[in-house]
């Protein structure tokens, strides 16, 4: 089959981002931009390749890397089951929904000390504010997915004579499964947000420690190779996870 | 009343009373009573919003009525009976399983084995004119042919009564007529009973081979018209002069419930 690689909006995007990193390229090697605040984004490449390369730091990465997953899975779980606890009750729903709808406007990041003083310096403090931040994503996801689940395909259930688990497996998850995916997507982003920025205040460990500790040391050239890497990976993720979302919502009908 | 041995299906003084929030009921539906004959082909027109589609809800078992008695074969109907297909008005496939898979679907709940599912699917999918879409997912189907895999994914359990509810209403007329065509195909291969709701006169002046009419909510059956087609017939019989004299009737009678459907609406609007 002849599939393109990329559409032409695909191309533009990417010509825009070769563009900008030229340009930026040119700014600092040229001294508009001073090296001592940012350093130019080959030498960045090359920073990354090193620490790729010499596995200075495959701990902080992998701890990084694992306390997103950990965090990421607990949340879409906790958020699919809550989301599906509040769906099957109306009225609990109708308590607790104006505060899920405010819930983003607090910012999680100030409970740190609690999670300190209950799990201590630890992954688990880390993954509990990850949690904290991402999980309403998903229960949000999993309410909207339920709600959108169209009342002709219950009645089609009903003349099938499914029961509710068989209703609930052969149709109303797989019906959601876009809605419940783009939580997934959602969840992980926050995860990923939440990971990284815990690192910087309660751990001894990760990229984000890693990079304040460069931060404190005058280490540009780490620094700069670790953010980019935190960039490239929460792309990269995104990238993969939003291609699996747009075909699955493309699934979706207009019509219903 | 018809005679006992060629019913099918038979409402007795049913009736639907629905509560709403505010506390107050709303009759929906009746008292109907109503014979439908085995192997029969009815049509069913009323007024918007008269009960069209509780009656067939009803009538499959998705509902229960407030007042009387429904029998399908000669048993009182408790939840949905074994036997009986419906076709919803609204797109009812399966959009995360391709036109076979949807096809397929109730075969394999109802534990068939594997050689009689393909053989069954590959027979409903060539008949609905959906063979060179087999492995395409709905949404890369327009609505016509959506409503097919819905047809088709009933009639591959081989109902005995089957049910359908507006099934052509999203579509464009030369489609229903075609869509009609196939329907009575498939009705005369069958040899199932069918109850056909529309709003279309014609549709069911040409499907059916007797026509019901109900009145503004709440519904009931005020003339039954019988058309007398040949059980032979195709969308070519709309030429036939009875048919005018049938799809004449059908809108003297709708035309005063519509209007009273109409005034209560006007009036409730007027301040």
């Amino acid at each position: 089959m002849n599939r393109q690689i990329l559409s032409r909006e695909g191309w533009i995007r990417l010509a825009v981002i070769v563009a900008f990193t030229a340009a930026f390229e040119a700014l600092c090697r040229f001294g508009f931009i001073p090296s001592t605040v940012v350093l130019p984004p080959t030498d960045m490449a090359a920073s990354l390749w090193h620490i790729l390369r010499t596995g200075e730091y495959n701990k902080d990465i992998i701890s990084t890397i694992s306390n997103v997953v950990a965090s990421a899975l607990i949340s879409v779980t906790l958020g699919f089951v809550l989301g599906v606890i509040l769906h099957t009750m109306p009225r609990l729903r109708a308590t607790i929904e104006p505060l899920l709808a405010s819930y983003y406007a607090v910012p999680t990041f100030i409970f740190y000390p609690v999670f300190i003083v209950v799990f201590g310096v630890s992954s688990r403090a880390i993954i509990a504010i990850a949690v904290l931040l991402s999980v309403v994503a998903m229960i949000e996801s999993t309410l909207v997915g339920l709600d959108r689940i169209p009342r002709v395909l219950h009645k089609t259930a009903a003349i099938y004579r499914m029961s509710t688990p068989a209703r609930a497996v052969l149709i109303d998850f797989p019906a959601a499964a876009p809605r419940l995916f783009t939580g997934i997507k959602l969840a992980f982003a926050y995860a990923f947000i939440g990971v990284i920025a815990s690192e910087f205040i309660l751990s001894a460990q990760g990229i984000g420690y890693a990079i304040a500790y460069a931060y404190n040391n005058f280490d540009n050239r780490n620094m700069y190779g670790l953010m980019l890497l935190v960039i490239l990976l929460a792309t990269s993720a995104n990238t993969a996870l939003d291609t699996i979302d747009r075909h699955m919502q493309s699934r979706v009908r207009v019509t219903r | 009343m018809t005679e006992p041995e060629s019913i099918h299906a038979r409402l007795t003084g049913v009736t639907r009373v629905f509560e709403l929030s505010s506390g107050a009921t709303l009759r929906a539906l009746g008292p109907i009573d109503l014979d439908i004959r085995r192997g029969e082909f009815f049509g069913v027109v009323g007024p918007s919003g008269c009960g069209k589609s509780t009656l067939l809800d009803i009538l499959a078992g998705l509902s229960r009525p407030t007042e009387g008695s429904v029998l399908f074969e000669d048993k009182p109907i408790k939840g949905v009976p074994d036997g009986v297909g419906v076709v919803f008005q609204e797109d009812a496939s399966f959009a995360w399983l391709t036109v076979q898979d949807n096809v397929a679907f109730g075969l394999r709940r109802a534990g068939f084995d594997a050689a009689e599912i393909e053989r069954r699917v590959e027979y409903a999918v060539g008949f609905m004119g959906l063979r060179d879409f087999a492995n395409a997912y709905p949404s890369q189907l327009s609505g016509g042919m959506r409503q097919r895999v819905c047809i088709a994914r009933t009639l591959v359990l081989r109902p005995r009564l089957i049910l359908l509810d507006e099934p052509f209403g999203a579509l464009d007329q030369q489609t229903r007529l075609l869509m009609g065509e196939e329907l009575l195909r498939l009705w005369r291969e069958t040899g199932a009973t069918v109850m056909l709701i529309t709003h279309a006169l014609d549709e069911a002046a040409m499907l059916s081979d007797r026509v019901g009419v109900m009145s503004a909510r709440p519904g009931r059956f005020i003339d039954f018209i019988e058309t007398a087609w040949p059980r032979e017939r195709d969308s070519r019989i709309i030429s036939d002069p009875r048919f005018g004299a049938i799809t004449s009737r059908l809108w003297d009678n709708l035309r005063v419930e519509s209007l009273k459907t109409m005034g209560t609406t006007i009036q409730k609007a007027s301040p």
